[in-house]
């Protein structure tokens, strides 16, 4: 379906390319960003993601203005490469375009080939992606900087024994979470991008300006030789793919899964990790699976009351319409604010087998979804906070998780994933349609059945 | 508590280009610093964009069409994150972006911006535009749509006012931003240049952050002084029309507002004066003058009269903070000039100590009043980043930041209390009650007991205590002697 102004996006459910290029430079250990652009682009991009993750966010800009955007912003680019150098000693450098620099044609690969062998570029591995804003989501930045990055270290085909785990946009501590199950699973891996320390460390004395933590590049250079790829994410295009190219590139067999949000999801995951290590499952996650299970069958009667809006980027939206069916929480508006084929074609089939019929809306903006979340009558939101003003507009109880979330606190340390993060957001989501029922059914009763009458004593 | 740092030289270095724009006072105040100038590249600076000046300014015009005309991430990085308040229309609050793709880019995007504005005009018949402001973003400078020739004809067509802001992000800094957006706040008036004048004021550079706007008009209406028109908080068309028939304007946000201040003289023959309303020296100051400015003997002596009272029940509240600050060391790292002058009288109204003063878009005379009113020895960096307010705030051994959303969590991760002077503050820094309630955010921040944790911390336990069971031990001492006895 069509949203309703066709020209317009109106109040916007989506960001644009650079944000996922951001998101993922901050998954490689002792390294900074570059955007390529005008000063502003990086400045937004710092301030949308310290509000999220209540960190310092370092994003250098070439700080491009109207000489560098008329003659070209060479210049610009190797004064920030050489500043950053100096202030920040990184290992690795990323550097992403901008619409700007896209639309006036800057080649960033040539210009960083000229001087990768020069001192002090040489103390730095530079790395590019090509990130215009206007050519995709934050979503389509993520992966393709993913790739991109990929695509340039990963240099040594020599077989390993590890596996590559790759993660899409989940919060640090999903991502410390299944590096707990891969190490309980004894399991020899890499798992990239890993922002799990570096946005959201903890307070030492001594403050680091690039936090600790991070894919090390040298594990990244060795992705080619893995045993097998997990790709945590099944609404990622091929050509966007970093599993995709290093199967393609080095036959690393890939196996494509969701994100282990909800009961059928996490099995998928753990299953997976027990048949690729050959460990058996450790009794941690059978027990945490059969807590889940209990608390589902607690939960089951208020959970028939929701009746859902999910909003956000494809993927995490397929996972938690995977969770809200499998608890019985009717998915009335399932919407992404980007393009995205694979969503539809993959979550339809399970919708319609538990005889849901949600509204599938694609490159949707707020005013749409607030639209049609009205007609259908939803009565739970879940997504990022951004839905807000459709919260405080309509009254209708907003779950915040995805990103933003800049109207509370603590986002970066929600755990969503594995049976344990599963449980802890479905309490949530349980818990919110509960508080509504109480708060509103003497009332609602009242109003319905009550006739004046005469006490017969 | 006092800083975790002592106040020792640190080896950070400079970028040779970025130290023209640092600078120590002295005694005798002849210190002079670059500002204005383009920020250098990579150095992350703290400064957004033209079109983030433009948005400023405008955004908070509550019953116009914000159109962005652009990609998606300008309008999405600036949607409904500021705290300007409205008193009636809230579409303001809603982002309206063209969202501009590839093709576009290619193509060009004008019939895409003539669409939309028509489909605003055709969605909302019931209660018609008004007013639509269009902004030019980086890419739209790049592929050159001719945004003024678009806005014009739908002028024409539609009957309203449909304002370009000539806004591409690389075309200058925030400052040239501000420009733009007073030049469409000029274009808007025009229409009403003639008007008669009357006896009132128009308020420019307030954006009612929190309610202030409100909180201000309240004094005026106490004092009897007559509000034509505010730039912009709280601002409508209707009203932002009636404008030129004011007879004098107060200038609150110098860095964003001088410039129309001065076009408005030029044009409408409005004089101005510079007023601020933080800190209670400042709000009581500028009533003074803004009464002596338009009013009779009647009018001054109200104001006088008002001051006098309010001053006294707000120095009454501020007493005790000043005993809980009294000598804290403060660093200020504001967006312009008058906020960071204000801050520093406020600090010193507080008893506090400055040891840092620096702003993004500051102005040559801007920092020649800092040089006077700051403390010797007292930091003063123009378009400053991470790494300089690292290195200064531990050679200065600063106990509080003031800043906005992006020095938030780098004060935090310093162990260095912090207060939000940015626009999404949700309680009014402004005004009396203003100065009442920054006092007690300083204080709840910088006397928190968080610090005394951070204070303790040290490398080998992680500041784990070790001497827990002590405690204990010594409370329950008499009773285990007793028991043992037994």
């Amino acid at each position: 379906m069509e949203k309703n102004y066709v020209n317009l996006d109106v109040n916007p459910c989506k960001m644009c390319m650079p944000m996922g290029m951001a998101t993922v430079l901050k998954g490689i250990k002792n390294c900074m960003t570059i955007l390529h652009g005008s000063q502003g682009c990086s400045t937004y991009i710092r301030r949308h993601m310290a509000t999220h993750y209540n960190e310092p966010i370092d994003i250098a800009s070439s700080s491009l203005t109207e000489e560098g955007t008329v003659y070209g912003g060479e210049n610009n680019l190797k004064t920030a490469l050489l500043n950053v150098i100096k202030l920040y000693s990184p290992e690795v450098i990323g550097i992403g375009t901008t619409c700007l620099a896209e639309t006036i044609g800057e080649d960033i690969d040539r210009i960083i080939k000229e001087v990768k062998d020069i001192e002090p570029y040489n103390k730095v591995r530079m790395i590019t992606a090509s990130t215009a804003g206007y050519k995709g989501t934050q979503f389509e930045g993520y992966h393709v900087a993913m790739r991109s990055i990929i695509q340039q270290l990963a240099d040594n085909p020599v077989k390993n024994k590890k596996l590559n785990i790759l993660v899409p946009h989940l919060t640090p501590a999903d991502i410390r979470y299944i590096k707990e199950v891969l190490n309980d699973f004894n399991a020899d891996y890499t798992l990239f991008p890993d922002f799990s320390e570096t946005l959201d460390s903890g307070y030492s004395k001594e403050y680091k300006r690039i936090p600790e933590g991070g894919t090390d590049a040298k594990d990244i250079a060795n992705m080619g030789g893995a045993k097998a790829s997990i790709q945590l994410g099944v609404t990622v295009p091929h050509e966007l793919s970093a599993g995709h190219y290093l199967l393609e590139r080095f036959r690393v067999p890939l196996f494509q899964i969701p994100v282990p949000i909800g009961v059928k999801n996490t099995d998928r995951f753990i299953k997976l990790l027990s048949q690729l290590t050959g460990n058996p499952i450790p009794v941690k996650y059978k027990k945490a699976r059969a807590r889940a299970l209990d608390a589902m069958i607690d939960s089951h009667k208020y959970n028939a009351q929701g009746k859902a809006t999910l909003f956000g980027e494809p993927e995490l939206v397929y996972s938690l319409a995977s969770l809200c069916i499998e608890n019985g929480i009717k998915p009335e508006v399932l919407a992404i604010g980007g393009k995205n084929v694979l969503f539809k074609k993959l979550l339809a089939p399970l919708v319609v087998k538990e005889g849901y019929n949600p509204l599938f809306l694609s490159e949707a903006d707020f005013e749409t979804i607030q639209q049609q979340t009205i007609i259908r009558n939803s009565n739970i939101l879940i997504g990022s906070s951004d839905g807000k003003w459709i919260e405080e507009r309509e009254g209708i109880p907003l779950i915040r998780v995805g990103f933003p979330v800049h109207d509370r606190i603590g986002a970066q340390r929600r755990l969503n994933v594995c049976y344990e993060g599963t449980l802890r957001l479905l309490d949530e989501i349980t818990n919110c349609l509960i508080e509504h029922k109480h708060d509103g059914y003497r009332k609602e009763m009242y109003e319905s059945f009550y006739k004046k009458q005469v006490c017969s004593q | 508590m006092s800083s975790i740092y002592k106040k020792e030289p640190t080896d950070y270095t400079i970028i040779q280009e970025r130290n023209k724009s640092i600078a120590k006072n002295t005694a005798n105040n002849i210190v002079s610093i670059t500002c204005d100038s383009d920020s250098v590249a990579g150095t992350v600076s703290q400064r957004a964009c033209v079109y983030c000046g433009a948005r400023v300014v405008l955004n908070p015009i509550t019953d116009a069409y914000h159109i962005v005309h652009g990609p998606i991430g300008c309008a999405s990085y600036t949607w409904d994150i500021r705290g300007s308040l409205s008193s009636h229309s809230e579409i303001y609050r809603n982002s309206f972006s063209t969202d501009i793709q590839e093709k576009d880019v290619i193509f060009g995007g004008e019939k895409k911006l003539e669409a939309a504005i028509a489909e605003i005009i055709e969605k909302n018949r019931v209660n018609p535009p008004k007013l639509i402001f269009v902004y030019a973003t980086c890419i739209i400078g790049v592929i050159g749509d001719d945004i003024e020739a678009v806005c014009k004809r739908a002028e024409e067509q539609y009957g309203i006012r449909v304002i370009p802001v000539k806004s591409p992000g690389f075309a200058g800094n925030k400052k040239d931003g501000y420009k733009a957006a007073c030049n469409s706040l000029m274009t808007l008036m025009k229409q009403s240049k003639n008007l008669q004048k009357v006896k009132g004021i128009n308020f420019l550079g307030d954006f009612n952050l929190a309610g202030e706007m409100w909180l201000i008009n309240n004094y005026f209406r106490e004092i009897g002084i007559q509000v034509v028109s505010t730039f912009t908080g709280d601002a409508c068309y209707d009203n932002l029309i009636k404008a030129p028939s004011a007879s004098l304007n107060i200038v609150q946000c110098a860095g964003s507002m001088t410039y129309l201040a001065k076009q408005m003289q030029k044009q409408f023959e409005i004089p101005f004066i510079k007023i601020s309303f933080f800190g209670v020296e400042d709000t009581s100051e500028s009533l003074l003058k803004i009464a002596r400015h338009i009013g009779d003997e009647a009018l001054i002596k109200r104001a006088e009269k008002f001051i006098l009272g309010i001053k006294e029940k707000t120095e009454k509240e501020l007493l005790y903070y000043r005993k809980r600050l009294h000598n804290r060391r403060a660093a200020i790292y504001v967006g312009g000039g008058f906020k960071a002058i204000s801050l520093i009288k406020q600090f010193n109204d507080l008893g506090m100590k400055i040891v840092i003063v620096g702003t993004q878009t500051g102005k040559a005379e801007d920092y020649e009043e800092i040089y006077k009113l700051a403390d010797e020895g007292t930091m003063i960096l123009d378009d400053s980043n991470p790494y300089e307010l690292e290195k200064f705030i531990k050679e200065t051994g600063a106990d509080i930041l003031v800043g906005g959303v992006k020095e938030r969590p780098l004060a935090y991760k310093l162990g260095l209390a912090f207060c939000d002077h940015n626009h999404e503050r949700k309680h009014p820094l402004a005004g009396y009650e203003g100065a009442i309630n920054f006092a007690k955010e300083i204080d709840e921040s910088i006397n928190s007991p968080i610090w005394s944790f951070i204070k303790e911390i040290d490398s080998e336990t992680e500041g784990i205590e070790d001497d827990v069971r002590d405690i204990f031990q010594e409370v329950y001492n008499e009773k285990i002697v007793k028991l043992m006895k037994v």
